[in-house]
């Protein structure tokens, strides 16, 4: 089985940008990707491509050959839909592809266009996420879903506004020099605990932003790597995916991610490490809370003590994990379909060094990135190891 | 999603409420579920029958949500809720309660209602 490498990786700022089709900003992320990586673009044999709400956004379905065409490649394309963890399942099964010698190099990436909808409309879309009959016929909204695990949470493990506050301002200061980020703005734990409210518990700054923009990631084979003299010294080692039911009312506990539990376990067996032997991570904090569960499902904390450890400066850019060095999702932005992608985008550079964020972590070689679909429904985990 | 179009079960269950006779899944291995179903979601199980939903449960998480869809604009703010009835739990909005007095552990019953907005029926639940 050979090993994949991440030969290059190409993302678009992330933001507010209405006016651009998710063709446009995918084009851009694929071309950067393709040139960061050094391979020839005849070489790429497939497209495997996550986006979510195209139909809702610019009805636009099938695009998976819309996007291989713009970035000029005549090859298989798919689009792979996870909510949220679109792109995340799109490099799973590039992964896979790889690593059963069915391709030697693989463009994977994603796209969202969502500020054309305006606020109501993407909150909108972003509620087909859950499900239709039982969640979102009852006026549950995406940071609603998350508000009630919040609830769920403070229940029965404690924890305040004040500890979901600390997140916020570490993933806003995390995101200061990063030049894709939708928010380079350092905020206050106060400026958090007094924004409006949008579902309580969670205010305004609690929330990720709507976000357009797109990532991609080139994978190719170890041995193609080495006979095209490809320098590509990030390895993708441990892949895992997990399920959960739909509705938050169908889940056996609203306070945990089983989801994220089953990837986490898969992916670290897959890579033959353990929760210890990680170095930073960059998880799906589309909420404040969603950082919580994540970083409690990879096992980097015990269940109850996720929520405390941004406030302590345990996940905080000079703590012993740092977490979302990029700005996560909460100030980097959520262009929900290219998310996966980004993450393995943005953690490629922090291992290569060639991040604004790289030097919280000399030396580190040991990397994970946790992408949920819905409430968790879907989780994915990836584990990306320096190899040389 | 046409006009006049049932989804069958889950319209199903919103008639059955509607009439005080709310009912859940059960399968042979004792666990819950709701319409339509033709496995258990637990265990897989496709020996289903249906048994009468508790008259009342417990709010067991909620939220007041400020930002919503266009589809509830004017119901805004509106308190959503997920509510244990022992063998299933079912979400809906809490009326009838001002939003602050709304707390974990309280004891609603199921009803139907329309939404503000739209005229859509929904489940709710007040105070009992």
């Amino acid at each position: 089985m050979t090993t994949v490498r991440v030969a290059g990786v190409g993302l678009t700022p992330f933001g507010e940008q209405p006016e651009r089709t998710a063709r446009d900003l995918f084009a851009e992320a694929g071309l950067a990707a393709i040139d960061d990586a050094g391979v020839d673009s005849g070489d790429i044999e497939a497209l495997f491509y996550g986006n979510f709400m195209g139909e809702m956004a610019e009805h636009q379905g099938h695009q998976g050959p819309l996007m291989a065409e713009a970035v000029g490649l005549d090859v298989p394309a798919t689009r792979y839909e996870a909510a949220c963890a679109s792109s995340g399942v799109a490099m799973r099964q590039a992964v896979r592809t790889l690593r059963n010698g069915e391709a030697d190099v693989l463009l994977v990436g994603g796209a969202e266009r969502m500020n054309n909808l305006g606020t109501a409309g993407a909150t909108e879309a972003l509620a087909i996420a859950a499900d239709d009959l039982y969640e979102v016929r009852a006026g549950m909204t995406f940071p609603g879903a998350y508000a009630l695990m919040a609830r769920a949470y403070f229940d029965e493990f404690g924890g305040t506004r004040e500890d979901l506050a600390h997140i916020a301002v570490k993933n806003h200061e995390n995101a200061l020099p990063n030049e894709y980020a939708q928010f380079r703005k350092a905020i206050s734990v106060d400026q958090a605990l007094t924004a409006p409210m949008i579902a309580s518990p969670l205010g305004l700054f609690d929330a990720c932003p709507i976000t357009d923009g797109a990532s991609a990631v080139v994978l190719a084979s170890e041995d193609y790597a080495k006979n095209h003299d490809i320098e590509a010294t990030v390895a993708v080692t441990g892949t895992g995916q997990g399920g959960d039911k739909m509705a938050l009312q169908d889940r056996g506990d609203l306070a945990t991610s089983p989801a994220a539990d089953k990837a986490a376990k898969q992916a670290y067996e897959d890579a033959d490490i353990s929760a210890k032997d990680v170095d930073v991570a960059e998880v799906h904090d589309c909420f404040t809370i969603a950082e919580v569960l994540a970083i409690e499902s990879l096992g980097f904390f015990e269940r109850g003590e996720g929520i405390s450890a941004a406030r302590d400066g345990k996940t905080t850019r000079d703590g012993t994990l740092p977490v979302n060095l990029s700005g996560g999702l909460k100030a980097k932005g959520h262009p929900v379909g290219a998310t996966g992608t980004a993450q393995i985008a943005e953690m490629t550079k922090l291992l290569r060094g060639d991040h604004a964020r790289s030097d919280a972590i000399p030396g580190a070689d040991v990397g994970v990135c946790h992408n949920a679909g819905g409430t968790v429904g879907s989780a994915v985990v990836h584990v990306l190891e320096v190899v040389e | 999603m046409s006009e006049n179009v049932r989804d069958a079960g889950f319209d199903d269950l919103l008639d059955a409420i509607e009439a005080d006779e709310g009912f859940y899944l059960r399968c042979a291995n004792g666990h819950g579920s709701l319409p339509p179903r033709r496995a258990c979601p637990h265990c897989g199980d496709q020996h289903l029958t249906e048994e009468p939903l508790a008259e009342s449960g417990e709010i067991e998480t909620y939220t007041v949500i400020n930002i919503t869809t266009p589809e509830f604009e004017e119901d805004t703010p509106y308190v959503t809720a997920i509510v244990d009835f022992g063998p299933v739990r079912l979400t809906g909005q809490v009326r009838g309660i001002d939003p602050d007095d709304v707390s974990t552990g309280l004891v609603v019953g199921p009803s139907i209602e329309q939404t503000a907005t739209m005229g859509e029926r929904l489940v709710v639940f007040r105070p009992r």
